[in-house]
């Protein structure tokens, strides 16, 4: 029987095993079917509360968190940052007590500081899972990205995965980085050198020290050192072709329009002549490549029309399968189960 | 269910061939009361009651001629102690591909017991539409005394009157290694 936990927090992906990740990815696995009744709702979390915490602007995110909560019966409430007392000078810590002080289950936190979530575990009663923090981390948006891909793949273990664009910035990308590795996939990376860490190899060298804050693990630890770290799982490559040949799957990063004037490269339209993803860069890839963007996309850009409107992406189903991979987080964060297989 | 280790079979009621004997009877007498096998959709409960749907399934193809709709649901989501049991269980798939809409659901499980899972499965059922009628078919009904609710099967495999303390194991060779029913006790 499992162990009753307290609760337990999604903040990342680098703290998870890969039979945890797994774990969730069969569970929400299990949920789709809910999304194709005609009735979509179920009564598991009857009585909880879901709060959205949103310290950045989402309006995907945010409904598909809302819509997994409800789905599940649960009370769902957005507080955004333009109407909390946040602007009015609260510290995030006395807006982790006041929310901790309503007595809500689960709290979806999503700041542009790498940490936040971690430090709102520490002080709060309720489950926490990280909606997006700073550079760090996107953990939904990896396990769904991770469902897309076994839907159409069958597994994870061996495909080639290139990701393009702004790694540097991109929590999407380090969240990815992280399950990919885990579970077997290779991986290479490429973009504007300025937004590319030379580095890079170190962030999953890293990935069997396992942090967890208010949780435990039953003592295992599937993912053992050096697993993924070191063993070549990682590459980051000097041009995008070199990443794209032979992708079994290609995930396209958001052009992030804002850090245009950083100077991280010169123009939009000279990143859409290097970098952007064209049917000719795509024809370097299998045959059967699925194409991935975790949204909103800059069409003509960082990925062109054409290619984003070929039966070869997926982008419409990662948000599908978003509201069910959240369903799954909140369903196993409410109930402070531990992920078993 | 407590660890299994430590119980004690303190008697066996059931052997494979008996077994098989309750199923036919159970798919004879669904297709008798039902006047053939026209609208019947057999719907196992998670675990054990689904290979018993199957089984049941196959029967009423013999007997019939004609296969009835077959479906699987599982109560998880649906429990009423979700947020006394501390852990979430796992969570499975429900299986219901057919339009419940005007059919006669025969819920199937192994052990009748409180009636909790049942209630759990017809309010699941009717979130995916209105059935003509709802049935319940049991390989082992405990007996009335135990049931917490107002429910009751159609069809009964064997009634056996058991104490609180006991349990019932409906033993399958899809789940076990051996085709049996007995009753244990922890020691």
């Amino acid at each position: 029987m499992e162990k009753p936990f307290r609760r337990w927090d999604l903040l990342g992906i680098r703290t998870l095993s890969a039979a945890e990740i797994n774990g969730i990815l069969d569970t929400a696995e299990n949920f789709r079917e809910i999304d194709t009744r005609e009735i979509k709702k179920v009564p598991a979390l009857r009585g909880k509360t879901v709060s959205n915490l949103l310290f950045e602007n989402s309006t995907r995110t945010r409904t598909s968190f809302e819509l997994a909560a409800k789905r599940l019966s649960a009370d769902a409430v957005n507080i955004s940052v333009s109407s909390s007392s946040v602007s009015k000078g609260e510290t995030l810590l006395d807006t982790a007590l006041n929310l901790d002080a309503m007595q809500p289950d689960c709290i979806v936190v999503r700041h542009s500081s790498a940490g936040v979530p971690h430090q709102l575990a520490r002080v709060s009663k309720a489950a926490i899972i990280n909606a997006g923090d700073g550079a760090n981390e996107h953990p939904t948006q990896a396990l769904l990205d991770a469902m897309t891909i076994r839907e159409h793949k069958k597994k994870i273990e061996g495909l080639n995965v290139a990701i393009i664009g702004d790694i540097i910035h991109s929590r999407v990308a380090r969240s990815n980085i992280h399950l990919l590795t885990k579970l077997g996939a290779k991986v290479k990376v490429a973009g504007p050198g300025t937004l590319v860490p030379k580095d890079l190899e170190h962030l999953i060298s890293q990935n069997h020290l396992r942090e967890r804050v208010g949780s435990a693990t039953d003592g295992e630890q599937q993912n053992p050192p050096g697993n993924a770290g070191g063993s070549g799982l990682l590459t980051v490559c000097g041009h995008v072709e070199d990443a794209i040949r032979g992708a079994d799957v290609v995930m396209i990063l958001r052009i992030q329009r804002e850090r245009q004037d950083s100077a991280y490269f010169p123009t939009l339209r000279e990143y859409a002549i290097h970098y952007g993803l064209t049917n000719d860069r795509l024809g370097l890839a299998k045959k059967d490549v699925i194409v991935l963007h975790p949204g909103p996309m800059n069409r003509g850009i960082e990925i062109s029309s054409e290619v984003a409107d070929s039966s070869r992406s997926l982008i419409l189903d990662q948000v599908k399968y978003g509201v069910t991979v959240r369903m799954a987080v909140l369903y196993l964060a409410t109930g402070g189960a531990v992920v078993r297989l | 269910m407590a660890d299994e280790s430590t119980l004690v079979e303190k008697s066996r009621i059931m052997d494979s061939a008996r077994i098989k004997r309750a199923i036919s009877r159970l798919a004879s007498e669904i297709v008798e009361e039902n006047h053939g096998a026209k609208d019947l959709y057999i719907v196992g409960i998670r675990r054990r009651g689904v290979p018993l749907a199957e089984r049941i399934v196959d029967k009423i193809e013999t007997l019939e001629g004609v296969r009835p709709i077959y479906g699987i649901i599982d109560i998880t989501l649906y429990r009423d102690d979700l947020s006394t049991v501390g852990a979430n269980p796992i969570v499975n798939r429900t299986e219901l591909n057919e339009d419940v809409d005007g059919k006669i659901v025969v819920l199937v499980d192994d052990v009748l017991y409180t009636g909790r899972t049942i209630r759990a499965a017809m309010d699941q059922l009717m979130d995916f539409g209105r059935p003509r009628k709802v049935q319940l078919a049991v390989l082992i009904d405990r007996g009335r005394e135990h049931r917490e609710l107002p429910i009751q099967a159609d069809f009964i495999g064997k009634v056996v009157p058991t104490k609180q303390t006991e349990i019932i194991r409906v033993m399958l060779k899809e789940y076990d290694n051996v085709e049996a029913v007995g009753i244990f006790e922890r020691p």
